[in-house]
């Protein structure tokens, strides 16, 4: 049976293909790679926290560790991981198209990822900046280390996801099958949507700002440096703008899976189909509004705080909706409780947890304690790890038979989702309490009285490691010798299932035509 | 007379569709562009606001004349584009051939304008990063950040007329050489939208560098 | 209540004026909000085990239930109300702390890399040890000398950043006598995690005693100071811990002495050992004259013009093999404290065989002889500003 997997298999074919969905398979092997990595450096920062003093690594080391931990799991994981990888591969096919709108764009936003990684690497193994994944002026204009791969290497990155936002709106808006409203699309094409539009005005501000900082590092330019009337704020301000909408590009996404996966296992309709299709716009567009929040302590005037402050509260009703919609979904359905949905589990208990403790620093007097101690690293990672990361593993599991073509063994899927859990909140739940007590973030020395949590992270990050292992060796192991599957493993209404697993080249068999919506649980098959 | 069509990619279900989504695409572009530069003007604007008086005099310092010629010039090409296009339409295409190289010569003037008034200006000591005797006779810090943010917007700027000179050049060579008719016009457009976006940026940097000159 | 909770969320003591109300605010928050997670995934669970399914065919159906709006827009209104709640009087709270009363006492704060210097009106300075009178307001007024630090107590609950060529102002009213940690939670360069101090707090009498010269010492026992030494390479035995607190230098015995003071004060033991350990910069044992390669890659002596212009711009002339991280001393020394670190590396170099200098320098001196009779300012001052370009003022 002829499959876009088979149907040309040199490498060639490959590495010039126009084919969506062997250009979101490359993107998810690159991401996890660089997740990996990611990880290794993340182990090796939490070894170093075993003792308060020096253990493994010089304080340089770590420095440019936790620097580099940043930007490979942001620019090289979380930000691509669900739109590049699962969202080439299915939003043509969720919209019963034959391809993105610009295949050969698509093409070249992978090799542009590959030119950024390979430039961000280069900088890492060469005197790696040491600035922090935020780099601050004026010390990013003044450190030795060579940031300027690093920030290049970005900038590069950059240009990779506004090519996918370009591509994803262009798509919804022209290669919808005949007859699907808006309204009718699956909930992960509305997430796709918001985050494009992210991605679109989002990520050139940050292009510039970086381009600004290696202008200033390699020739010094001065333009933060107050000796020459630069002003550092100002960075900080450019900066936030693009960075504090990050975080909902590498939300939203997962936040599509959870609506998809939900409906699925439940085998039913969403609560709200509106509420999650609007909510994701509202996050969407104020999430621009906020950025402040990460400056309360930098010197802004309090009118500024308390203006941030407030709409910061804004955009935490909108995640509420999205919570209360798939929690109310799961009532009255019929509930399949597979590893897809354990995964989700997870995701809504540490993403309503770490969104509360976002809800939290909102409060501007807590905030003063809070900011930039492990209070906020424990949120940010309950986030991006406990629900993005989380949201990825959900999918990879989900779509797996359809991507593959093969079943993974259930027990250890399940198994590795337990494991993940648990060690993710060994490894952060101490944190939240380590902030609290004041241990500040970004420390290679602290004080004694904080050893006792640290430790109890870095056991947390074993377990978390091994989970992540479990997962790797079940989903390859799989592919040798897992059972082949059917085209509707789960028995849900959204399109993809719709044809086999795994799909010919041309997405369908046939041009489909949607005789149901993707959520119709509520209504027989076929019609009469 | 031999007008091609462009081709139709498979997934599209006709031509008109397809040119719409290649406008739609470049309109999306243009607006991740736009922000690209508003981090630029953000800078400006703030470093003006706390160095209203230096950087007027700054303003008032740079060659109101050259300024000014450039805009013409820019607007010009703008002009013999948006004619290239209606040519095309109208299928003449080696009018619309020769209005598009006009269009990239256009250009090309304006960036040997920009080169002269950088080379006045490094003539009298001035360079990026406050580097240059300039700065030794005027040591406020306000004149470092106004030249260096002069060099910046203009830099980024000229960078874009340069990638549009030479998309108009290798769009001029493509009309000719595949004999492109009417049915290709939309292609011409979306180059048209990136010069004209191009266009714009230069009518927001002419008055900041050049028309703010005078007090409040 | 309030200490159990207090505990139960590893809070630090509450010692300044503002630092209970901010705990109650965080327990109201994090209460409600954990109540209301804990409420919403049980939900989750709980109907994920009721509804599950016993049928597994393809065409069995589920019920199509749709949200109300009264429902929607209710939890909606309720989540706002709550949220809002949240930040107003968080926002009240963070007004409070931002102005400072009118008839606080002032200190000034400098952050550099890697420590705290505080000047007092009275004309004391300490470094890492801010002292102040318990039960008093006082307030900071701080800037940095070269990139962005924050300045941070957590048993005040206090945190203001301070950036480069700005003066930033917080405030706080320590509630009792103790000595409270000072950390700096803005990263900063290589020894940030180490760039921390002590607040002081004194009974309101000791505190007139210290103003007036008594040693700190009779009051507190500080704790040690931050182990930068260790910290460094995390090599080597124990170096002694950087001095913390000194008010001013105790006369000396002999310039060489004096040189030892300034350079415990100025931080230069941070880096440089004086027993030839080696650390973040060459030791200053048997530096005295020394032929050292540059990072350049030309050897040179490391006479008294080359160990000024070290202090003055380090970038300029880098030893080879240690890291670019030496910061300026330029207008924080004055000549006679340069002269007495240099009498100091003499004393603890070992005597050097006759003739004191070598024959010839071994390497070109950067103007050639006589070209400073005859020079032109403007020349001059185009000169310095282009070679010293990282100096910050």
């Amino acid at each position: 049976m002829k499959n876009y997997l088979n149907c040309e298999t040199t490498i060639w074919s490959w590495l010039s293909t126009k084919d969506h969905k062997r250009i979101g398979v490359m993107f998810l092997v690159s991401v996890t790679l660089f997740l990996l990595v990611g990880g290794v450096f993340a182990l090796i920062l939490r070894l170093e926290h075993l003792t308060p003093g020096p253990t493994l690594v010089s304080p340089n080391m770590y420095n440019q560790l936790f620097t580099l931990h940043g930007v490979v799991m942001v620019w090289l994981f979380l930000i691509p991981a669900i739109p590049a990888g699962f969202g080439n591969f299915f939003l043509p096919i969720m919209l019963g198209a034959k391809d993105v709108a610009f295949p050969r764009l698509n093409l070249a936003s992978l090799y542009i990822f590959w030119i950024g990684a390979i430039l961000t690497i280069y900088g890492v193994l060469d005197r790696a900046a040491d600035t922090g994944w935020t780099f601050y002026p004026p010390y990013s204009s003044q450190t030795y280390t060579k940031a300027t791969p690093v920030l290049l290497g970005v900038f590069v990155l950059g240009w990779s996801t506004i090519i996918t936002g370009v591509n994803f709106i262009t798509t919804i808006h022209t290669l919808r099958a005949k007859g699907m409203r808006f309204m009718d699309m699956p909930l992960f094409a509305w997430a796709l949507y918001g985050v494009s539009i992210i991605q679109i005005l989002g990520t050139p501000v940050l292009g510039i700002i970086l381009l600004m900082v290696v202008m200033d590092h390699s020739f010094d330019w001065g333009l933060f440096d107050p000796a020459r009337g630069g002003d550092p704020l100002i960075y900080q301000h450019i900066f936030w703008f693009y960075s504090h909408p990050a975080v909902y590009i590498m939300i939203l996404p997962p936040m599509g899976v959870v609506s998809e996966i939900v409906t699925s296992m439940a085998h039913k309709n969403p609560l709200s189909y509106k509420a999650i299709a609007y909510s994701t716009f509202g996050i969407a567009f104020v999430g621009f509004l906020t950025w402040g929040h990460h400056m309360f302590t930098s010197g802004m005037s309090e009118l500024n705080a308390g203006i941030f402050g407030i709409l910061s509260m804004g955009v935490a009703v909108f995640s509420a909706i999205k919570v209360f919609t798939w929690t109310g979904t799961l009532y009255r359905g019929s509930v399949w409780i597979r590893t897809p949905l354990v995964y989700i589990f997870a995701f809504l208990f540490l993403f309503i947890f770490g969104g509360m403790t976002g809800v939290a620093v909102a409060a501007t007097s807590l905030d003063v304690h809070w900011h930039d101690t492990y209070f906020v690293v424990a949120h940010f990672h309950f986030i991006m790890v406990g629900a993005s990361l989380t949201a990825f593993l959900a999918a990879l599991h989900y779509w797996w038979p359809k991507i593959t073509g093969k079943m993974y063994f259930e027990g250890w899927g399940v198994a590795g989702a337990i494991l993940v859990f648990l060690g993710f909140v060994g490894t952060f739940f101490p944190q939240f309490l380590l902030g609290n007590a004041g241990m500040p973030r970004r420390y290679y020395h602290y004080s004694e009285q904080f050893q006792a949590l640290n430790v109890l992270s870095t056991a947390g990050s074993w377990v978390l490691a091994l989970g992540l292992l479990l997962v790797l060796v079940t989903l390859i192991w799989s592919l040798v010798a897992g059972e082949k599957a059917p085209a509707n493993p789960w028995n849900s209404r959204s399109y993809e299932w719709m044809t086999p697993s795994p799909p010919p080249k041309e997405n369908f068999p046939e041009t489909p035509r949607f005789v149901r919506g993707p959520y119709d649980y509520h209504l027989p098959l076929e019609p009469p | 007379m031999n007008l091609a069509v462009p081709k139709l990619q498979h997934h599209f279900e006709d031509l008109p569709k397809q040119a719409h989504a290649a406008r739609l695409g470049m309109w999306l572009f243009l607006a991740s562009e736009a922000l690209f530069f508003s981090g630029l003007f953000t800078l400006y604007a703030a470093y003006r606001a706390h160095y209203p008086e230096i950087f007027r005099e700054g303003v008032a310092h740079n060659d109101l004349v050259l300024g000014t010629v450039n805009t013409f010039i820019l607007l010009t090409g703008s002009l013999f584009l948006s004619l290239a296009l209606w040519a095309l339409r109208a299928a003449r295409r080696a009018l619309s051939v020769l209005l598009t190289a006009a269009t990239g010569l256009a250009g090309l003037v304006y960036l040997i304008i920009k080169a002269t008034e950088w080379a006045h200006h490094m003539a009298e000591g001035i360079f990026p990063g406050g580097r240059g005797r300039f700065f030794v006779e005027n040591p406020e810090p306000a004149w470092a950040i106004f030249y260096t943010s002069y060099y910046g917007l203009t830099g980024f700027h000229a960078i874009h007329v340069t990638v549009g000179v030479g998309i108009l050049a290798w769009t001029a060579w493509w009309m000719h050489r595949e004999r492109v008719g009417p049915a290709a016009a939309y292609k011409l457009a979306i180059v048209g939208l990136y010069w004209h976006f191009v266009d714009i940026v230069w009518l927001f940097l002419w008055p900041l560098f050049y028309l703010l000159r005078n007090p409040a | 209540m309030n200490d159990f909770l207090r505990r139960l969320l590893f809070l630090p003591e509450q010692a300044s004026s503002v630092a209970r109300e901010i705990d109650t605010l965080h327990y109201f928050v994090i209460g409600i909000t954990m109540v209301g997670a804990t409420g919403v995934f049980i939900a989750a669970l709980w109907w994920s085990i009721r509804y599950r399914a016993r049928s597994f065919e393809a065409s069995s159906t589920t019920p199509q239930v749709q949200a109300g709006l009264a429902v929607e827009g209710g939890l909606l209104a309720f989540l706002v109300v709550l949220f809002i709640v949240f930040w107003v009087v968080g926002f009240s709270q963070y007004l409070r702390m931002r102005i400072p009363p009118r008839d606080a006492m002032v200190v000034y704060v400098t952050g550099k890399q890697w420590m705290w210097k505080f000047a007092y009106p009275e004309g004391k300075q300490t470094i890492n040890t801010l002292v102040v009178p318990a039960n008093r307001n006082v307030q900071l007024v701080m800037t940095s000398r070269d990139v962005i630090h924050s300045f941070y107590v957590p048993a005040f609950r206090v945190k203001q950043d301070v950036l480069p060529g700005r003066y930033y102002t917080t405030w706080f009213r320590a509630t009792r006598p103790g000595t409270y940690r000072i950390y700096c939670a803005e990263y900063c360069g290589l020894s940030h995690s180490a760039m921390w101090g002590d607040v002081v707090a004194l009974e309101a009498d000791d505190y007139e005693r210290w103003l007036e010269g008594e040693p700190l010492e009779n009051f507190v026992q500080l704790p040690p100071g931050p182990p930068m030494a260790r910290v460094a390479t995390g090599l080597g035995p124990d170096l002694p811990a950087y001095p913390r607190g000194i008010a001013e230098a105790s006369q000396p015995r002999s310039m060489a002495d004096w040189g030892r003071e300034v350079a415990a004060l100025k931080g230069c033991l941070a880096c440089h050992t004086l027993d030839g350990q080696p650390h973040i910069g060459p030791t200053w044992r048997n530096l005295w004259y020394r032929e050292t390669p540059l990072a350049d890659g030309r050897v040179i002596i490391a006479d008294e013009a080359y160990l000024t212009r070290s202090m003055m711009d380090p970038m300029l002339e880098l030893v080879q093999g240690y890291a670019p991280v030496m910061p300026t001393y330029q207008g924080l020394l004055e000549p006679a404290e340069v002269g007495a670190i240099l009498e100091l590396i003499r004393s603890i170099s070992e005597p050097l065989p006759t003739p004191a200098r070598a024959p010839e320098p071994l390497v070109r001196p950067p103007l050639p002889p006589g070209s400073l009779d005859r020079v032109d300012p403007a020349r001059a001052l185009e000169f310095i500003r282009e070679t010293s370009e990282r100096v910050t003022p």
